[in-house]
């Protein structure tokens, strides 16, 4: 059943200020804390962060404010590119990558917490375990009956544009943490990531196993509890359309009923 | 790895809100609406079935403010879950998933379900003679 409120030890408190002196050109950050060590419920530190001596971008200032305000300061973050998704995280309310989301963008006090709705590890890691899980229970791999060809298996033109918008993919869990469905069912239902992923092999012409792929599918839970609520496709910092894939599956099981 | 004491990443409470999700939870919200609006309707055909005497004590249960409020409500609430389901209806077949687009029709229900709910009000006031 569907939780609407956090949890006790998960309502958010009112942290420390740590002001910019002597800058002129000030922005404020608000930044969910937990520390797993103090046994305190999270609370939101605000940083004042010296604009003119600061990159473009919200990781630029989250990096600053680790060097330069408060170490202690947790974050994911690898390629600073928009390729690794590693700086996935909710600012200004919408799901995004760090290092691709211009502070400029943000008006006022750029506010940023962890990706929704799940279990916090530390300050804005969360605990993406059982998203990695259901990730391998699609078999992300592919699959094949026929017997191997002495070079590769060839692909037409046509058919590997199918598997455009669906391969630059980059597993961020932007658009799965961004779903209320996945929010209320995330045991259950595999969510909008996994789902495109799902559907970048039942469609890619060299895999041999889309039967069995629709079978394990075929759940009331697993694909049927995306309600094209449409806040996936909008969170994806890659500009991808997971509501589409799943409707495309939809289509493709529907199909397959005759 | 999963430890008892960590705590939950806020959700509802920070997610900005879009008409793609207020379209969303209003056709739940509508759907369960016309799951009481129904209730009603039934409770009006067995006045209705049950005579004169009965029936009028129900006219003037629904002819009264109150009445004509929740029985308004209603009447948004089918509009609202019409427009909104036939929004679904293109969405499962596959169209209506570019951003703009889908934003723009999300926008369109609410559009439609208060033109066409202020429609029939004024309809049935103008049918009814202005009671």
């Amino acid at each position: 059943m569907a939780e609407f409120t956090l949890p006790k030890n998960s309502k958010i408190g009112k942290g420390k200020t740590v002001k910019a002196d002597g800058a002129s050109n000030v922005k404020k950050f608000s930044v969910y804390r937990w520390n797993p060590d103090d046994g305190q419920n999270p609370r939101m530190d605000t940083f004042e962060v010296d604009m003119d001596n600061c990159g473009p971008m919200v990781l630029d200032a989250l990096i600053k404010i680790k060097n330069e305000m408060d170490s202690t300061l947790t974050f994911r973050r690898s390629c600073r590119e928009g390729i690794c998704g590693s700086c996935a995280m909710n600012i200004d309310g919408t799901n995004t990558l760090a290092c691709t989301k211009a502070i400029d963008d943000v008006k006022g006090e750029v506010k940023i917490t962890p990706l929704p709705h799940r279990e916090v590890v530390k300050d804005l890691v969360p605990d993406l375990n059982d998203f990695y899980a259901q990730y391998a229970s699609i078999k992300p791999w592919m699959e094949t009956q026929s017997t191997t060809p002495e070079k590769e298996r060839l692909q037409s033109v046509e058919d590997r544009a199918k598997l455009d918008g669906l391969y630059e993919c980059i597993l961020c869990a932007c658009c799965s943490t961004s779903c209320p469905s996945y929010w209320w069912n995330g045991d259950k239902y595999l969510g909008p990531a996994i789902l495109l992923q799902a559907y970048r092999w039942l469609i890619d012409s060299r895999d041999e196993n889309t039967g069995e792929r629709l079978d394990d599918l075929e759940d009331p839970f697993r694909l049927y509890r995306c309600h094209t609520i449409m806040n996936c496709a909008n969170a994806c910092p890659k500009g991808l359309n997971p509501a589409k894939a799943i409707a495309e599956i939809k289509i493709m099981m529907a199909e397959r009923h005759g | 790895m999963a430890q008892a004491n960590r705590p939950l990443s806020p959700h509802l409470q920070v997610y900005r809100w879009g008409a793609h999700m207020m379209a969303s939870i209003m056709h739940r919200a509508t759907g369960m609406a016309l799951a009481v609006g129904s209730i009603i309707l039934t409770w009006w055909l067995f006045a209705l079935a049950s005579g004169p005497e009965y029936f009028a004590v129900v006219q003037a249960c629904l002819s009264s403010l109150f009445g004509r409020l929740v029985l308004f409500g209603i009447t948004f609430a089918l509009m609202q879950h019409l427009a909104s389901g036939i929004r679904h209806l293109f969405m499962d077949a596959g169209k209506l998933y570019d951003l703009k687009i889908n934003s723009l029709t999300a926008r369109l229900t609410f559009v439609f379900s208060i033109l066409a709910t202020i429609g029939i009000w004024v309809a049935a006031y103008k049918i009814l003679g202005g009671l």
